[in-house]
């Protein structure tokens, strides 16, 4: 964490806070906290704000508010951060189908770290990933807290389609791809799950600083979820943090 | 009410409003026209608010049956295209009766043209927007490009057709959509993961637009961009026209179907007046970035949001009928620009 936040220039709409350099718990409650500050004082001219690991970009209208300004609004808010009570965690159990076609990078990550398949199988599904922030794409959750044991550096060329639902580690992160788009992480598995459907009410699955975990199925059991998710009658396992 | 019925589809015509916004915190991206100067003139011109949703057109071959009585223009590339086949002009109102065939056929310059019709498209606002966002395939005409035998809906407008049609919006400042190889940009978020040598290789080179660009981002080709220890950074916010250096050293801007948050460092942010222009760039062609500070990029965007608050109605001096077989060029001879029209006697 930084002594003083770093106020960057992401062109001439959005400022960048920067709070520190590292995936920490703590550095992410700080940005979540000033969020919501920032959210409460309702300031004239900020349009939305997307927090991330360890910075927050603020997108503001200049015809509205000047630079010079907002900064000095955020330095008075930041003095007074308070602390704030978040919602009780949740973890949402989702199921994977590792390796095969549908995790073509799986036993490039083994050799990199010189591991079996089934040892990357096993490190993967071990923990609760907590989700740091959602972004990237649709209800795309950005996890922490995965083990350095199967850290793998991304792709030097990223791909031009990477299908719904795979899953992928990229250096010390994991996550989860919810639509087709470009990406340039390792991919070793697929859901068969949906993180986001327009249809529902609220089109996302999960949320920021709840919890969610991995956990190994086969083929069958992969077509079988698949089935039920189609017709609209599949719901993750979802428990309190801490409980499973 | 309906509007048109699509008799002919182009590869990717997409409906677009100015984007879906609040929703970037959820991974959603803002989408919108490529161009927004140009729809947002087009609104104005057509006496819609300016963030009603069009079609952008980015391929030739679209063609459209008017199946009600409405008013048309088309803004951004300048496209070759005609009504019951006649040659039309662009950025001023047309009127259409019902059973008209509007054809599209070849972009001229610049890569994606935006019909506006009066009243606005009439579909779904999904969280908060018209846009199309195919990859998620949500928003527009079902989450996708038009295809053959769509029927677009269309909306009443809020004044009489008739007075939509003898007004005119004068003064409108008409990019070129020619010959624009410079682009302006500020420095940063993650500058200070460059070199001098890497940032003065960036905004001295020229770079090309690859054929692997499209509403997501262009992709560039030129003189690598060294970083001083890896591009890769903790994930954070992507902002409109930030130019991400990933790995390989070649600059990808992101525009407006960009993903949200992403984790290559970005050297610079083109400025929001430029991002427009350089949305109108086609693959092939070849631009250089030129470093200009953050006051003078508010500078440019205060004057020209000025302008366009400015631009207001006026009565047509003729009530002449807009379609004809005239053609109209753009000329630059000595750097003073003419509007030549060509007619056929």
């Amino acid at each position: 964490m930084y002594q003083k936040t770093r106020y960057l220039t992401a062109g001439d709409k959005a400022i960048e806070l920067e709070f520190g350099n590292e995936i920490s718990k703590e550095l992410n409650l700080l940005v979540r906290k000033v969020y919501y500050c920032i959210r409460k004082k309702n300031i004239e001219g900020i349009e939305e704000m997307v927090p991330t690991y360890r910075s927050l970009i603020v997108y503001y209208n200049p015809q509205k508010i000047k630079y010079t300004y907002l900064v000095q609004q955020f330095k008075e808010l930041e003095k007074s951060v308070t602390e704030i009570s978040l919602p009780t965690a949740h973890v949402t159990e989702i199921p994977v189908l590792y390796g095969g076609e549908y995790g073509p990078d799986l036993e490039f990550v083994a050799q990199y770290n010189k591991l079996s398949v089934e040892e990357v199988i096993k490190i993967h599904t071990e923990k609760e990933y907590f989700i740091y922030m959602l972004g990237f794409s649709p209800g795309f959750p950005y996890l922490g807290g995965m083990s350095d044991k199967i850290a793998t550096p991304r792709l030097e060329k990223p791909r031009i389609k990477v299908s719904e639902g795979s899953v992928g580690i990229a250096g010390g992160q994991t996550g989860i791809y919810p639509i087709n788009s470009p990406g340039g992480w390792q991919i070793i598995g697929r859901i068969p799950v949906k993180l986001f459907e327009i249809k529902e009410k609220f089109p996302f699955l999960l949320k920021s600083g709840d919890y969610l975990k991995f956990y190994p199925i086969n083929q069958k059991e992969f077509k079988e979820i698949k089935k039920k998710v189609e017709e609209g009658n599949y719901n993750c396992k979802i428990g309190l943090h801490g409980r499973i | 009410m309906e509007g048109f019925k699509v008799i002919k589809s182009g590869v990717f015509d997409t409906i677009q409003d100015l984007g879906r916004y609040g929703y970037q915190q959820f991974g959603m991206p803002v989408s919108g026209a490529m161009d927004s100067y140009a729809l947002r003139i087009g609104n104005r011109i057509i006496g819609n608010k300016e963030n009603e949703a069009g079609i952008e057109i980015s391929t030739p071959g679209l063609s459209l049956r008017a199946l009600n009585e409405t008013a048309i223009v088309l803004t951004g590339a300048n496209i070759t295209f005609t009504i019951n086949d006649n040659f039309a002009p662009m950025w001023e109102t047309l009127a259409i009766k019902k059973g008209d065939t509007i054809s599209f056929n070849k972009i001229q310059s610049g890569c994606r043209t935006y019909l506006l019709v009066a009243g606005g498209i009439d579909v779904p606002s999904v969280l908060g927007s018209k846009s199309t966002y195919t990859r998620a395939k949500i928003g527009g005409q079902n989450g996708r490009p038009l295809k053959k035998s769509d029927i677009i809906y269309i909306s009443n407008p809020k004044q009489k057709l008739q007075d939509i049609i003898n007004g005119k919006v004068v003064s409108i400042n008409i990019p070129d959509y020619h010959e624009e190889n410079e682009i302006r940009v500020i420095l940063g978020p993650q500058d200070d993961y460059f070199s001098e040598t890497s940032l003065s290789t960036f905004l001295n080179s020229f770079y090309e637009i690859t054929v692997y660009s499209d509403r997501m981002g262009y992709r560039l080709k030129g003189p690598k961009i060294e970083s001083k220890n890896g591009s890769d950074i903790i994930t954070d916010g992507i902002p409109p026209g930030s130019i991400q250096v990933p790995r390989n050293g070649m600059p990808i801007v992101m525009l407006a179907d960009r993903q949200t948050t992403g984790g290559y460092a970005k050297i610079a942010t083109v400025i929001s007046v430029d991002i427009d222009k350089f949305a109108q760039i086609k693959p092939g062609n070849k631009i250089r970035f030129r470093k200009v500070d953050l006051e003078e990029a508010h500078r440019l965007l205060l004057e020209r949001e000025e302008k366009i608050t400015n631009l207001h109605f006026e009565k047509k001096v003729s009530a002449e009928s807009k379609t004809s077989n005239n053609r109209i060029f753009q000329v630059k001879i000595n750097e003073k620009k003419y509007k030549v029209e060509v007619e056929e006697i």
